[in-house]
């Protein structure tokens, strides 16, 4: 736990309980051409259980690149993401994909739903990776519709519903296999103020009622007002990190 | 479990116009490949089930077909006296001396000629081939000019329906009657009293010699004996033989200029269907990432395109055979390549058919597909997220 220690006092309780997610000095570079661009340089951070950590930083500092990197949808180059015991850096493309369907729930700034299906059919697609059958997705589906409050459209495709709504149906989608971890990517990013503002509200509340750990990169400083904990990035490493007082909220 | 079947279906439907385009050309080559081999199976079926397996024809050695061949009446003597022909009710062997001989009648209404089949028979011809029936009329009287025609014959010739004439030989026939079998090539024959047709035609010879076997197992052992009789240069074969035979150039070659046909507009569709799928894909790419993202494998995002190129194939599949269904209802006539008359036959619509249709439609769409839908599964997910810049 060098690297926990490293990083100042504010890890110290992390430290207790093991942490669920264990960055160890992530590297990654990306071939554009003859070029090498070199994205992170030796990152490190680990982040409990039922935390809320968003990262922050000047456009093209990586954060979109560690995000990737803790989702599973990209490889280090080197260094370890341990997370809940696995280390998923040494994970195989299939394996990885059905550890991604167990334990990652995405929400993307252009929501990415599936315009053929129905939100309803939406939600339920990460669940036809599970075993379960018919009648129990069914159930899981209402209830995560229910929970991000857009159970009244669940019969609607994606082109019938506004950019907040589709971003519900979206978080749904999200938390309807009750996934290790939730990351997002500028979710708000495509939102007007009012949108914006209810979609971090249910985040806070899936974060704070639900225990969902929440992993999510923004540009948005309200946005990143509501997370437990701020990490800033800049130029591939992490520079500063601190806690918000959430009290207000 | 996979992508769900909506998914690819649903995306066909939104895309109505690529999807329409691209169907119709599956359909248009699967309504060319199946007429081909309609058209081919049609052929065929009238003339094999033209012969009896249960009948022996005997033509002269080296000529493959009735109008070529000659046979004297010295060699029909020798010939009659076969021990395993048949015997009738009178004691005498069931066995027909037949004259073919090719004439150009005018077609109805145009003027437009073609050629006939001209069969001089005799009594016996009638019983060798119980499936050609007199359907009006009666049998031309032995030593009269007059002629019983086939069907097809008479609906589709001047001076072929009953009580019409036709000149030919320098004299004048009373067609007496009509006679129909079926789907054979004696529905598209001219017949009438052998002797007649010799004088007429100043013939001294036969074209071959039909006969009943007393059983089908006499086939090979009377084959032999004439084959081998040195005073005769002949050929033996089954009726049914003989008419598979003759199908079988023709048959070759419809199925040769058909597929040939096909292969070029199926390059086009498949063609088209990758172009389809190609841009399918491009328009889908964040999909892709984001079903990779989920959990979705490269599997289920091939089979989801897969099955997506496959539909289209089998949709163009289906509307092409319901097109060429409604061929059946016509009745197309050719000349037969080796006795150079005219046939008329049907195209026919068989399970074999439709089911070769439809897999060769499908094979079509996989392969306009698989290209596009390897290239949708080897999507990087980054990439395809796109979630920078
Ligand atoms: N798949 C990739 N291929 C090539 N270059 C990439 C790829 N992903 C990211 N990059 C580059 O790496 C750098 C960091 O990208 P990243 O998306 O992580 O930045 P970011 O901090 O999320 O920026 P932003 O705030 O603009 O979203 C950028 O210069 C980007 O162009
Ligand atoms: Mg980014």
């Amino acid at each position: 736990m060098d690297e926990a220690s490293a990083q100042g006092p504010i890890n110290r309780e992390e430290e207790k309980d093991d942490p669920l997610i264990i960055v160890k000095d992530l590297h990654k570079s990306y071939r554009r051409g003859a070029q090498k661009l070199t994205v992170l340089t030796g990152v490190n951070l680990s982040i409990p259980e039922a935390q809320y950590v968003v990262f922050i930083g000047p456009s093209g500092s990586g954060k979109t690149t560690l995000l990737n990197l803790i989702a599973g949808i990209d490889k280090p180059d080197k260094g370890k993401i341990i997370i809940a015991g696995v280390d998923i850096s040494t994970l195989d493309e299939s394996r990885l994909s059905k550890w991604r369907a167990r334990h990652v729930g995405f929400i993307f700034q252009f929501y990415n739903l599936i315009p053929v299906l129905t939100a309803y059919e939406n939600v339920e697609l990460p669940l036809l990776l599970t075993h379960l059958s018919k009648k129990e997705r069914k159930k899981h589906v209402l209830a995560a519709l229910k929970v991000t409050g857009i159970l009244d459209r669940a019969f609607h495709f994606p082109a019938q519903l506004s950019g907040g709504q589709q971003q519900r149906v979206a978080i749904a989608r999200a938390i309807v296999t009750d996934p290790t971890i939730i990351v997002a990517d500028e979710p708000t990013g495509d939102l007007d103020k009012d949108s914006a503002a209810q979609i971090l509200d249910l985040l806070n509340y899936l974060n704070r009622e639900l225990g969902k750990t929440i992993v999510m990169v923004t540009h948005d400083p309200r946005a990143a007002k509501r997370a437990r904990k701020v990490y800033v990035l800049d130029k591939g490493i992490l520079r500063d990190q601190y806690e918000n007082d959430l009290s207000w909220t | 479990m996979k992508i769900p079947y909506q998914y690819s279906v649903r995306n066909l439907w939104n895309r109505k116009l690529t999807t329409v385009l691209t169907v119709s050309g599956m359909a248009l080559v699967v309504f060319v490949f199946s007429a081909v081999l309609m058209l081919a199976d049609g052929l065929k079926k009238t003339l094999v089930s033209t012969g009896s397996p249960d009948n022996a024809l005997v033509l002269r050695r080296s000529s493959t077909s009735e109008v070529m061949s000659t046979i004297d009446r010295y060699q029909a003597g020798v010939i009659a006296t076969q021990p395993e022909i048949a015997l009738g009710e009178d004691g005498l062997p069931i066995l027909a001396k037949e004259l073919l001989v090719l004439i150009t009648l005018n077609k109805r209404g145009t003027s437009k000629v073609a050629n006939v089949t001209l069969r001089g028979v005799d009594a016996n011809s009638w019983k060798l081939r119980p499936n050609v029936r007199l359907i009006i009329g009666r049998k031309f009287r032995k030593g009269a000019n007059e002629i019983v025609v086939g069907k097809r014959i008479a609906e589709r010739f001047e001076g072929c329906a009953l009580g019409e004439s036709i000149k030919f030989g320098q004299r004048r026939w009373l067609v007496v009657g009509i006679m129909d079998a079926g789907n054979t090539e004696f529905s598209s024959e001219v017949w009438g009293d052998v002797d007649q047709f010799m004088q007429a035609f100043r013939r001294p010879v036969y074209s071959g010699i039909l006969f009943r076997l007393k059983s089908r197992e006499l086939f090979t052992r009377v084959k032999k004996r004439l084959e081998n009789d040195p005073r005769l240069t002949v050929i033996v074969k089954t009726e049914t033989q003989y008419y598979k035979e003759q199908s079988e150039l023709m048959e070759r070659f419809i199925k040769i200029v058909g597929m040939v046909l096909t292969s070029i507009f199926s390059l086009g569709a498949v063609i088209g269907a990758m172009i389809t799928m190609y841009s399918n894909v491009a328009n889908r790419v964040v999909e892709i990432g984001t079903l990779r993202a989920l959990g979705f494998g490269k599997t289920s995002v091939l089979t989801a395109f897969l099955l997506e190129a496959l539909l289209l194939g089998l949709i163009g599949g289906l509307i092409g055979l319901t097109a060429s269904s409604f061929l059946q209802t016509i009745t197309v006539s050719t000349t037969n390549w080796k006795s150079f008359s005219e046939v008329a036959f049907r195209f026919t619509l068989t399970p074999r058919i439709a089911l070769s249709g439809l897999a060769f439609a499908a094979i079509m769409g996989l392969a306009g597909g698989a290209l596009p839908s390897i290239r949708a599964a080897r999507l990087p997910i980054v990439e395809a997220l796109h979630t920078w810049e």
